[in-house]
């Protein structure tokens, strides 16, 4: 049901990054295809958010060459979810319209879209409530709102249920999976490896701001590759 | 001691009965300081956000001049004005010299850098926060100036509010270039001036309170209104 984009695959080759002058990543060499989840572990300060917004095109390379699909620059249909969300000063379904409206989508399609997407979220009775004054969790389902009325093909999410209780994470979890059911890719950062297993095809692992390895999620949890990952592993079990 | 007690109570009489010459006087201060807020808000307001989120050389220079203007002395402004609407002037074939066309003008100038650089900084504050998520939806920079000034409405309007209260309670420019005429170009803060040095201290007085008067009330508005926002709106 995605939007026919063709932003995918998306492709770095020798990729650096330095946010602010200060280097981050460096000769990240990556391929994220069509129709998987792949999740970045890493331990803190290794790139994982900067990967993430290097991918969005939020942050360009300070070295390297991106390519969405044939395009050089970021294309329509791709989204990204914020680890604390950022609503405006509207209501919640406006909050969705507006997301619409920069994507050009406007009208009768745009009501339709909300309603449904603040079905799928659970959200529908507070349609009309201020966007700002909903509780956290409430704000990071809104967001998932506008993922879900955007039709992405891509979604990036940068540990999304990190600040939400385990009520609030297990239907943000259930929510994405029915995104990623809909045809949509998903790339995620995660500080919960249960939840990387619950939510990864694929594992990306990254070691100061270069990746050790790419594996299928299932192998990686009991025979990561890399010294690092074998060590990140190693001391969240402690 | 005496004339103080004495003025102050003819000044309350005026006040209360409210008294034709204090309220034209009052009006025309309202109708100048409100028209040239009203101006300002035109020029600053797209002006500030432009700034806070553009990028463009020159920037840094832009913002500290903008900041240094803010404490732009009012007589100056006064004489500016002055020399460019006089018969002589660049602009002297207006006609605006000693009307409170001219006024208007003075305090717009006087005032447009305040709410540029306020909204400036308020506008800074929310693009800190709003910014990867405005990129990430795919708004461009004039869409997201748009966004952050309808978003900080309430903020905004605090900054107008600090606008117009020093366009209110200037002297200067309005001395200079509306020339005090008796029903024309008087407002509240020239007719203070010129009653205290006249000697007829109970119209000055009067004048004082209703000016304080309007400064606390605008004020108490304003926290109002951004409690109540911030409570309906977050």
């Amino acid at each position: 049901m995605a939007e026919p984009v063709t932003g995918l695959p998306i492709e770095l080759r020798k990729v650096a990054a330095a946010p602010g002058g200060v280097p981050v990543l460096a000769g990240i060499d990556l391929v994220v295809a069509a129709g998987g989840r792949t999740v970045l572990l890493g331990p803190n300060g290794a790139g994982k958010s900067t990967l993430l917004r290097v991918l969005h095109g939020l942050i360009p390379p300070s070295g390297g060459s991106i390519k969405w699909g044939d395009a050089t620059s970021r294309p329509f249909g791709q989204a990204m979810v914020f680890q604390r969300p950022v609503m405006l000063r509207r209501s919640a379904a406006e909050n969705v319209r507006y997301a619409l409206d920069l994507a050009g989508v406007r009208g009768a399609d745009a009501d339709a879209r909300i309603d449904e997407a603040l079905d799928e979220v659970g959200l529908r009775a507070l349609a009309d409530r201020p966007a700002r004054v909903l509780s956290g969790g409430e704000q990071q389902k809104l967001a998932f709102a506008r993922v879900w009325a955007l039709r992405p093909e891509v979604l990036f999410l940068d540990e999304p249920t990190a600040s939400l209780d385990p009520a609030a994470a297990r239907s943000v979890e259930q929510i994405i999976s029915d995104i990623h059911a809909r045809g949509t890719t998903i790339v995620m950062t995660t500080h919960n490896l249960v939840q990387a297993k619950r939510m990864a095809d694929d594992v990306l692992f990254l070691h100061a701001g270069r990746v050790t390895e790419r594996t299928p999620a299932r192998e990686f949890f009991t025979m990561p590759r890399s010294i690092e990952a074998a060590a990140f592993l190693e001391g969240e079990r402690i | 001691m005496n004339t103080l007690s004495e003025s102050l109570a003819l000044a309350a009489g005026l006040v209360t009965h409210f008294d034709v010459h204090l309220v034209d006087i009052v009006l025309l201060s309202l109708r100048v300081s409100l028209t040239a807020t009203f101006f300002a808000a035109c020029l600053g307001l797209p002006l500030g956000a432009a700034i806070a989120v553009g990028q463009f050389p020159g920037r840094g220079a832009l913002i500290v001049v903008l900041n240094a203007m803010m404490g732009l002395p009012p007589v100056v402004v006064g004489l500016v004005v002055y020399l460019l609407l006089s018969r002589a002037g660049p602009l002297g074939s207006f006609g605006l010299l000693f009307t409170p066309g001219a006024m208007v003008v003075a305090q717009t100038i006087l005032i447009t850098p305040i709410v540029a650089a306020l909204a400036r900084q308020t506008v800074s504050d929310a693009w800190a926060e709003y910014r990867e998520q405005l990129t990430s939806l795919g708004a461009g920079t004039y869409r997201a100036a748009m966004t952050l000034l309808w978003d900080t409405r309430f903020s905004l309007a605090t900054v107008l509010l600090a606008g117009f209260g020093r366009a209110i309670a200037e002297v200067g420019a309005v001395m200079i270039v509306g020339g005090n005429i008796n029903g024309v170009t008087r407002v509240m803060t020239t007719t203070i001036a010129l009653e205290t040095s006249k000697g007829d201290l109970p119209l000055a007085l009067a004048l004082g309170l209703v000016l304080i008067a309007i400064v606390v009330l605008l004020n108490s508005a304003a926290h109002a209104t951004r409690g109540w926002a911030k409570a309906r709106f977050g």
